[in-house]
């Protein structure tokens, strides 16, 4: 790490401390309650009739058989809906039930709620709902070329967006150019989708538990689909299994809410794995060409490009995530001049929202790849390309904005290169009979390979991502801190989903206030809006709200502790546990000075307004960046096209470290991901209709598939950022997979073997057929 | 529906005799998966078999040098010695399968039982021409294991019968399995073979899969490479292995899925089928 | 059994069953009849090992054993690891090590990990990877599991040479 932290004065539990999360007892001994774990007396079990064509027209709908059913009790479809019968993030362009037309395989027609969840099941099966297929548009040129009738009112095109910066047309020496695909991934998480849903008396509101990642986007959505006021609806998050983006958008909530409240009684639906793929929006697949120009030197002149990301049937966020692809078009690098093409469209495919990197992870994958074959034909290292091109503060981007924040893309590249490089040979130390670990060989223990099959490739990946919303976005984070007798409570919306928010969120309140005990309130509507837990935004915008709460509540103490001794208030610090007089000899525990207040102070934080792109593309539409460099070792079989990672060296740009713990934690995390879209994860659709949607043959990573992460955090802190941190949840899993991608291209070359390999996943028969 | 959990082999095959439509149970990860899913659903008699403790058990003879191992006999157990030793190509199967969970309670009777073409255990029987006792209330007869293959997930086990044991030779000569899928662990074979030579005998076996809708053994290739080994040197020349990579990329007989490509298993196999040949024999010069 | 009612004995209490449809899952059995809430389940499948429990000190995916078949075994689930408030090694080395994010696998590891560590008790790096390779975590990258697993191999070493000492 950059800065080294002074232990002998770092209170346990403050910033830069890496306590124990709150959860962490309960989660380990099966305690904690996940939304899957809710149930109540007499709820009743709801499930969802899906459409099983990926685009037709709906003649009819009989529902009667199912009514016949002993134990159902509710039916309902669009007809159903007595609000707004669409929802959406951005547009609300989606049916809470298809009553005309279906567009995806799985899109809600109609739910049940019955007594238990067998007969639920009994029920959809009985509902008979007559299909007119039609022809599915599913290319997503097809869709830009206006080739095919409108499958959606709003049009087949969700948003195009061109940029044009400096003088297009300017060219250099060296010229590259490259067509790659992003195939479309899965976020995965774990607990799957559940909620449990508890009518008011008299059936006017409702609450519902559940798992999200944003609890008042959900709340305003849910009421407008309900046609009541946003108060009627009301948000408790339930235990999240993560998220990773999937549960930005609704999923069952409208369904949950529309059977509680029809019924009058607690109904929970809960989604299976299989409906959980279908249920949830995906990381959009994307086809992307670059052309980079730059002198002989390697340096920079142009970029072009043409993105088209496949946003399925629904718009969700795709406008956003086409903006984050082509804005991050450069990479992290200075480049003066840049044309980028891009659209978003609508096909009968698997609709596609927000993962993890937004957009900036298809960018990187084809600005990465281009990097390295730029550093090929200059004839650099491909470290050397990229800190010759690296991006450093003040530099704009190709959309004019220039880039104020720490920028510190050198000392990551520099910082990586000088992490050790694995010490073992292929295959590990042989085992005492002198063979190698088969474990330790691509092939594992399918004992595909011996050492000597195996060839050993470097490769590299540099990212920037965007933190925050953008486009004149105002995600706002709120929090109220509570401070009474030395103990402070703190409430917010935001939503933990495995990050850790709830562990910082106490250091914060430690430090600033100088208490050791901080209860949190519960996570729910109760208090203003959190934004969403996504965007790596919630240290900087709820740790900022946070901030500003204790912050406030802090000047209250120290009015009244000036109050009672007769001193300037502005004359006060917290130093440890106490208050103190910096001009004088008072000293006094913090508990002692708070017994007996009642400080209450509820505080937004806002981060600085953005714009809106004009329509070349120019306009400071991001809040703020941070950067990171990934290089991976990985051990190829090239002739059956297997691929084992070794290691995972990684220097990222986190401003300041709150706890450290958890940002190790955030980065291992994020690169899992980040390999898996690289050589495993991908949800594949044939004619429209998902063949992978189950953990047999949709694969993560296991234990032997991800190697040791080497990191060192770059800890330059933010002066733009509350507390100098800058999210770090995104970065790490977007230019992992380049890194791994150019590995297996140069462990290929080792080979003697050129392979583009310009799609991702990498798959055995791209590198041995 | 009834579930059984019998303890004697006995009990279990009378308890099958009176409901012959009754669903076997063995280790349940193949079962189970399909009742989860509600692909499949048991109406009637289920019998757990994981208690009989006659199909839990294993035993080695040395003067008939053969290896009989009870169907209810788990992964785990197949992994340890002195199976490991007698039988090495069932080991080398056995860790390829799922995680220690699922060999924990998968049996070698239940993927026969199952009979999927990726069972990873059938390669492996079939290569070392196991015998398998089959059981009924009318007595019990033997059958090759290539004859209990008959198609994808099914066997020529008649209503009423059940696998009681599989008997394996135990040979002298080097064996091995291996197995392509595109994780390092957890996976289905895509494409996996395995190699038994004996030495005795001067012969060898190949057999395939995850490329066939059952088990694929290649005769030609087999008499191909046995013919071309100096067996006394236990090698072979390094066009002959070329060679028998051809006949056995051949003699599969793949389908592309969302898995992987017709074109790709053939190739894999072939790969396989070459590397496990040069394990079990040196490479050697070219012929002349 | 055919009368839709049995009795599972789970973390050394017997648990009548009933009104269960005979082709659940122990892990459907144990969350929607018994109450035990800490097993979770991610896949149906056995392909996450969230769902991990002992049953008769062997470690299965209890979503692939059927319920009904498990009687008279000793089933542990996590309930059955430590009191709780009283975390096992295990445990506490998970939330010390940071192997803890959103925690939906973590009941089934700490199983896993307390098997394995029963078996072999001072596995190498690539040795616990093998062990563990049947649960999945999407949230964490593996690494500080790896360090909680080989901190409480090597304390349980300092404390077995103490007793010996």
């Amino acid at each position: 790490m950059s800065v080294v932290e002074d232990t002998q004065t770092l209170r346990a539990g403050t910033i830069g401390d890496s306590p124990a999360r709150p959860d962490g007892i309960s989660k380990v001994q099966g305690g904690y309650a996940f939304s899957s774990d809710l149930s109540a007396d007499g709820c009743l079990f709801g499930a969802t009739l899906r459409s099983p064509y990926p685009y037709a027209r709906i003649v009819s709908i009989d529902q009667s058989a199912a009514w016949k059913i002993s134990g159902v009790e509710a039916v309902i479809t669009a007809d159903d809906v007595p609000g707004q019968l669409t929802y959406g993030l951005i547009s609300q362009d989606q049916p809470v039930f298809a009553s005309d037309v279906v567009r995806y395989v799985g899109e809600p027609v109609a739910a049940v709620a019955a007594l238990d969840p067998e007969t639920a099941r009994r029920a959809l099966d009985a509902i008979v709902v007559e299909y007119d297929e039609r022809s599915p548009l599913l290319d997503p040129e097809t869709a830009i070329a206006e080739g095919h009738e409108l499958i959606h009112p709003d049009g087949n095109l969700i948003r195009h967006q061109r940029i044009v910066h400096g003088n297009p047309d300017a060219s250099g020496a060296v010229v590259v150019e490259g067509t790659y695909e992003i195939g479309m991934q899965d976020q995965a998480f774990l607990g799957l989708e559940a909620a449990i849903a508890y009518p008011d008396p008299g059936a006017d509101g409702v609450e519902l538990h559940l798992a999200t990642q944003w609890l008042h986007e959900d709340q305003g959505q849910i009421a407008a689909c309900l046609g009541v006021s946003d108060d009627k609806v009301r948000l408790v998050l339930g235990g999240v299994g993560g998220a990773f983006g999937a549960r930005e958008d609704i999923s069952l909530q409208v369904h949950t809410c529309l059977l509680a409240l029809r019924l009058g009684r607690p109904v929970r639906m809960a989604y299976s794995r299989a409906e959980s793929f279908l249920g949830h929006v995906h990381r959009h697949p994307a086809t992307i060409w670059m052309r980079h120009h730059a002198d002989a030197a390697g340096t920079l002149v142009n970029v072009e490009a043409r993105f088209v990301f496949d946003g399925g049937a629904y718009a969700s966020t795709s406008s956003a995530v086409l903006v984050n692809g082509i804005t991050m078009a450069q990479g992290p690098y200075a480049c003066p001049n840049g044309q980028v093409d891009g659209y978003a469209v609508r096909t009968n495919h698997l609709p596609c929202g927000a993962m993890r990197g937004f957009g900036a992870v298809q960018a990187c994958f084809a600005y990465e790849s281009q990097m390295d074959k730029l550093a090929d034909a200059c004839g650099l290292e491909p470290q050397e390309i990229r800190v010759r091109n690296a991006m450093r503060t003040g530099d704009t981007l190709l959309t004019g904005q220039p880039v104020m924040n720490v920028a510190p893309v050198e000392e990551c590249i520099r910082e990586t290169a000088a992490l050790p490089l694995p010490d073992e040979p292929v295959g590990g130390a042989p085992l005492g009979d002198g063979s190698p670990n088969v474990m330790k060989l691509p092939g594992g223990a399918g004992r595909t390979a011996d050492t000597r099959d195996i060839v050993r490739g470097i490769g590299w990946g540099v990212s920037i991502k965007n933190l925050m919303y953008s486009e004149t976005f105002d995600d706002y984070s709120t929090a109220r801190c509570r401070l009474t007798d030395g103990v402070v409570t703190l409430k917010f919306a935001t939503a933990e989903v495995g990050q850790g928010f709830i562990t910082i969120a106490g250091q914060i309140a430690r430090t600033v206030l100088g208490v050791d005990e901080v209860v949190l309130d519960q996570i729910d509507t109760g208090v203003g809006s959190a934004g969403s837990t996504s965007a790596s935004r919630q240290t900087w915008m709820s740790g900022g709200a946070v901030d500003a709460a204790c912050r406030a509540a802090r000047e209250r103490l120290f009015e009244a502790v000036g109050r009672s001794y007769g001193i300037e208030p502005v004359r006060f610090m917290i130093d440890g546990t106490d208050v103190i007089d910096t001009a004088g000899d008072l000293r006094i525990p913090v508990s002692e000075a708070s017994a007996g207040l009642e400080i209450e102070e509820t505080v937004e934080y806002h981060h600085p307004e953005t714009e809106d792109l004009d329509e070349l593309g120019q306009g400071n539409c991001h809040t703020a960046f941070a950067f990171v460099a990934h290089r991976a070792v990985v051990d190829v079989d090239p002739e059956l096209g297997l691929v084992k990672v070794i290691q995972i060296a990684t220097a990222q740009d986190v401003g300041n470290a709150l706890n450290p713990l958890s940002v190790v934690g955030q980065i291992e995390g994020g690169i899992a991901q980040g390999l898996g879209l690289a050589v495993m994860e991908e949800i594949i659709q044939i004619d429209g209709v998902i063949r992978n949607g189950n953990f047999t043959d949709y694969l993560l990573p296991t234990f032997l598939d991800m190697p040791p992460v080497l990191t060192t955090l770059i800890e330059q802190p933010d002066p733009h950022a509350p507390l100098g941190a800058k999210g770090v949840g995104e970065p790490p899993c977007i230019s992992s997979t380049p890194a791994v991608v150019a590995a297996i291209r140069d462990a290929l070359r080792q080979a003697g073997i050129e392979k583009p390999l310009n799609r991702v996943p990498v798959r055995p028969a791209d590198i041995c057929l | 529906m009834t579930v059984a959990v019998p303890t004697t082999l006995d009990e279990a095959v009378r308890l099958f005799a009176a409901e012959p439509s009754a669903m076997l149970l063995a280790g349940g990860t193949d079962a189970m998966v399909e009742i989860n899913d509600g692909h499949r659903r048991p109406g009637g008699l289920v019998i757990a078999l994981n208690r009989v403790s006659d199909l839990r058990t294993w035993r080695h003879d040395a003067e008939r040098r053969t290896l009989t191992i009870g169907a209810g006999v788990t992964y785990s157990e197949l992994m340890q010695e002195p199976i490991a030793t007698l039988a090495p190509a069932l080991a080398d199967a056995s860790r390829t399968v799922g995680s220690p969970q699922i060999r924990n309670a998968g049996t070698l009777g239940g993927n026969l039982g199952t009979c999927s073409p990726a069972g990873d255990g059938l390669p492996v029987l079939s290569a070392l021409g196991a015998q398998v006792r089959i059981v009924s209330a009318a007595g019990e007869r033997a059958a090759s294991v290539d004859d209990v293959m008959v198609g994808v997930k099914r066997t020529s086990l008649k209503p009423g019968e059940m696998i009681a044991e599989i008997v394996l030779p135990v040979l002298d000569g080097w064996q091995g399995y291996a197995k392509v899928g595109v994780r390092n662990a957890m996976v289905i074979a895509i494409a996996s073979a395995c190699l038994v030579v004996d030495t005795d005998a001067r012969q060898l076996s190949i057999a395939l899969g995850s490329v066939g809708p059952t088990i694929v053994r290649c005769p030609e290739a087999e008499r191909q490479l046995a013919a071309a080994v100096d067996w006394a040197a236990l090698s072979v020349p390094s066009d002959a292995l070329d060679e028998f990579v051809g006949l056995v990329s051949s003699a599969s007989r793949p389908i592309t899925d969302h898995r992987s490509t017709a074109d790709y298993r053939r190739h894999a196999v072939g790969v396989l089928a070459k590397r496990l040949a040069r394990r079990a024999f040196t490479a050697g010069e070219r012929r002349s | 059994m055919n009368n839709e009612l049995f009795t599972l004995r789970v973390n050394g209490i017997d648990y009548e069953v009933s009104d269960s449809w005979l082709g659940e899952s122990l892990l459907d059995v144990l969350r929607d009849r018994i109450g035990l809430m800490g097993s979770k389940g991610a896949c149906t499948q056995g392909e996450c090992g969230s769902c991990s429990v002992m049953v008769d000190d062997v470690l299965v995916c209890s979503c692939l054993v059927m319920g009904a078949s498990a009687i008279d075994q000793n089933i542990i689930t996590i309930e059955g690891v430590a009191p709780v408030g009283t975390p096992s090694d295990v445990q506490q080395a998970f939330v010390d090590a940071g192997a803890v994010q959103c925690g939906f696998c973590t009941p089934g590891l700490v199983m896993a990990v307390h098997d394995l560590l029963k078996r072999r008790g001072r596995p190498t790096e690539t040795e616990i990877r093998e062990e563990l390779a049947g649960n999945v975590c999407r949230c964490t990258g593996y690494g500080r599991i790896v360090d909680a697993v080989e901190r409480v191999s090597v304390q349980r070493r300092g404390n077995s040479q103490e007793e010996s000492s």
